[in-house]
């Protein structure tokens, strides 16, 4: 149906244009997040909605089927996923979407006739495909379905030159010669490179890898929309090509991290690979009693709420606790380090889930300096985000990574699991101080125990 | 379409996205990164034209193929962070009770 004139249409893809940086400039504030993105999805709509006007379509209802299809199967899943499985579901349909990308361009590869156009062909094919490839290699980190720690093999930064070579020739050729196969070749080429970039990255770096493909997808869509002379992919996925390279920045600086040395740092032969020792020092550990009356008997009580808080869906048990020792006075707050859970702001929707008010959690400048005055420091199923490591050895994976000053309360009592390491696979020095005190066991069932436990104080 | 017409769009655009998530706190990252990557799923539009327009069997395979990951992307890019951000919406004014 081409029932729009070109002018009509140019005006609903500058409509569309618009809502989507309304989005962003509204999901940058906490209050108008959420309208800022209805408003991107509403962009989103009125822009399929006018492809479909404007365009001379053939297989329409083949076309309508298949979004019916993936709308089928998205919908469910994200309304379905755990919160805590949500930065494995956003690094999938990122791949996808570059995936996409890829493909389009690819189809796209039989109409070139410019260099300019070939070159954009090139450039979609290719980085769509590492954004593909890497994100489901993220997926597969973050769902733990392969080790989270680096993988390294000999000769690896050899087989990532070569590659790159190929994939500079693969482009040059492809945009010579233009023919299918080429661009396939360079498919190929992308995706093996995508699992390659993605390997060597610690697990505590993979939300920022996230973040980069993201970016990395935002531009592929942007090349995308050169090859199609489409305005409106042209400038979405600019806005997210470089709003996605703000971000990836920014939370990079949040971990003390810099993006190059995440991505290249295992290259280097740094020492990211972790240490894999489990020590046999003695530690203490107490009952839930104990603990209950460590609490019980304090005035200031910090909670650092971390990843294993969340997986074993202890929050609203946490939040009892604290509402109990409220009750008895005793002031709590909880400390929340900008990369608790998997993602930067991760924790603050994993806390939000379970109603914990926005005013109990504090940002880690502002409750660092209140460690030294808190009687005792909980840790929840955290680890990386108050291990000294961070400080005190230069050559720890998370050395310069800001932490959560936990070490200087009175006392701190660690919820855990296991002796097992954190996410980054780092021992940490703080669980064999002197006033620690380790609680082993599920958080839920720890917590609830601990909860009663104080209770009947 | 002119290409110094394309170049002026992405280089105003490059130059929009930059700034309109220059100062975030930490505690949006999540949603914003969420909310960035359900609107470059806006690739829908480029896999339903070359689904359109396909001329061939394996084309219109291949095209559909994209048009289901890029529904998938878009779609459910967008239901995952309002479900992030109803969430912050929802504690942010307990006092309120459920509004927003």
């Amino acid at each position: 149906m081409s029932i729009l004139t070109e002018e009509v249409e140019a005006l609903l893809y500058l409509f569309a244009a618009v809502c989507f940086i309304l989005a962003l400039r509204g999901l940058a504030s906490p209050k108008s997040a959420r309208r800022g993105n209805l408003i991107g999805a509403l962009g989103a709509l009125v822009g399929v909605a006018t492809v479909f006007l404007a365009e001379e379509l053939s297989n329409i209802g083949l076309i309508l089927i298949v979004i019916a299809v993936g709308s089928a199967i998205s919908v469910p899943a994200s309304r379905m996923v755990k919160m805590t499985q949500m930065p494995q579901l956003v690094a999938l349909f990122n791949g996808v979407g570059g995936g996409a990308a890829a493909v389009v361009a690819f189809l796209e590869l039989g109409a070139a006739d410019t260099v300019g156009f070939l070159i954009a062909v090139a450039f979609t094919i290719f980085v769509g495909s590492v954004s593909f490839s890497g994100s489901v290699i993220t997926f597969a980190k973050l769902q733990e379905m392969m080790t989270t720690r680096p993988v390294l093999f000999p000769g690896q930064r050899y087989v990532m030159g070569l590659l790159t070579i190929a994939a500079l020739g693969g482009s040059v050729l492809v945009v010579t010669q233009g023919n299918l196969t080429l661009g396939a070749a360079l498919m190929a080429v992308g995706l093996v490179m995508g699992v390659l970039l993605v390997l060597p990255v610690g697990g505590a770096d993979v939300p920022i890898v996230i973040s980069l493909l993201n970016a990395m997808t935002g531009l592929a869509v942007a090349a995308s929309g050169l090859v199609l002379g489409n305005t409106l992919l042209l400038v979405a996925g600019t806005l997210v090509g470089a709003s996605g390279t703000i971000l990836t920045r920014a939370m990079a600086s949040a971990m003390g991290r810099s993006v190059n040395n995440i991505v290249f740092g295992a290259f280097k032969g740094g020492s990211t690979a972790g240490s894999t020792e489990m020590s046999n020092r003695p530690v203490k550990s107490g009952s839930a009693e104990d603990v209950a009356i460590l609490l019980g008997y304090s005035q200031r009580v910090i909670v650092v709420p971390g990843y294993g808080l969340a997986v074993a869906q202890a929050q609203h048990t946490m939040y009892e606790l604290a509402k109990a020792l409220e009750a008895k006075g005793i002031e709590v707050v909880f400390g929340i380090h900008p990369v608790a859970g998997r993602m930067p702001g991760h924790m603050n929707v994993l806390l939000a889930e379970a109603n914990v008010p926005y005013e109990v959690l504090q940002e880690m400048d502002d409750v660092n300096p209140q460690f030294k005055t808190a009687d005792v420091c909980l840790v929840v199923g955290a680890n990386d985000v108050v291990n000294p490591a961070a400080k005190t050895s230069p050559g720890s994976p998370i050395y310069g990574m800001p932490i959560l000053d936990a070490g200087e309360a009175k006392q701190v009592v660690f919820l855990k699991r296991s002796m097992r390491p954190g996410f980054a696979g780092i021992e940490n020095e703080l669980l064999y101080e002197p006033n620690t005190t380790l609680l082993f066991g599920d958080a839920k069932e720890t917590l609830s125990k601990v909860l009663s436990a104080v209770k009947a104080l | 379409m002119d290409s110094i017409n394309l170049l002026t769009y992405f280089v105003l655009a490059v130059f929009v996205g930059f700034e309109v998530v220059s100062k975030v706190s930490s505690t949006l990252h999540t949603p914003l990164m969420s909310g960035a990557n359900a609107i470059h799923g806006i690739i829908l539009v480029g896999a339903i034209v070359v689904a359109g327009h396909a001329d061939s069997t394996w084309k219109l395979v291949l095209a559909l193929i994209a048009v289901l990951m890029a529904t998938v992307n878009l779609v459910g890019g967008f239901v995952v962070t309002d479900r992030m951000l109803e969430m912050f919406g929802g504690t942010k004014k307990p006092s309120k009770g459920a509004a927003s």
